[in-house]
């Protein structure tokens, strides 16, 4: 188990890389890459952090995390393109 | 044994996560950032979520397993869709590539 307390602990730090990015992004689609990264990496940190307390329903986060991750993006790009939510 | 093999899956994906984080800091422009985020981070997540399902399955988890087998689908779905929608709302909001890129197929195709 110590291995993977040392593996949120690398994932924060991975987190925290893509926060310098969202904070320093000279353009809106830089932060967009960076919100989609960090998505992606909060749902393996939640995976981890549930196997190490041994309780299934923190999968249940993980899942909604993804879902709410990938349509956030898919509106920011939506919004890049200078496009309406409907075409 | 089989807990050494999810600790080798979940430190592989470890590795591509770190890469990934350091090349969306280290790389010059938004379309290289975009395909070291995005490849290195999706596979190191499946990675990560696939060992920790060969774990909780050798625990006797099996819902935690399942879901963590059923998240990792679904990123391998999901997660090239976005990257491709951002690059392509990139491009037509008009960033720039980076000086020393030297190919855009997406505006050869556009001027046609």
């Amino acid at each position: 188990m110590t291995f993977y307390v040392l593996a949120l602990f690398i994932l924060l730090f991975a987190c925290f890389l893509c926060l310098c990015r969202i904070g320093m992004g000279p353009t809106a689609p830089d932060r967009t890459v960076a919100i989609d990264t960090l998505g992606t990496l909060v749902v393996g940190f939640t995976c981890i952090y549930a196997l190490t307390q041994g309780l299934d329903f923190y999968m249940n986060i993980a899942i909604a995390w993804a879902l709410l991750s990938f349509i956030g993006t898919i509106a920011l790009a939506k919004y890049l393109e200078g496009r309406g939510f409907d075409d | 044994m089989i807990e050494h093999i999810a600790i080798a899956l979940v430190a592989i994906g470890l590795a591509f996560d770190l890469l990934g984080a350091i090349g969306l800091i280290r790389l010059p422009d938004i379309y290289n950032r975009l395909q070291a985020a995005t490849k290195c981070v999706t596979l190191g997540t499946t990675s990560i979520l696939i060992g920790v399902a060969v774990h909780a399955f050798a625990q006797d988890l099996n819902a935690l397993g399942i879901k963590a087998l059923i998240c990792a689908a679904f990123i391998l779905l999901t997660s090239p869709v976005a990257a491709h929608a951002i690059a392509r709302g990139a491009h037509i909001s008009g960033v720039r590539l980076w000086e020393g890129s030297v190919v855009d197929k997406y505006q050869e195709e556009q001027n046609k």
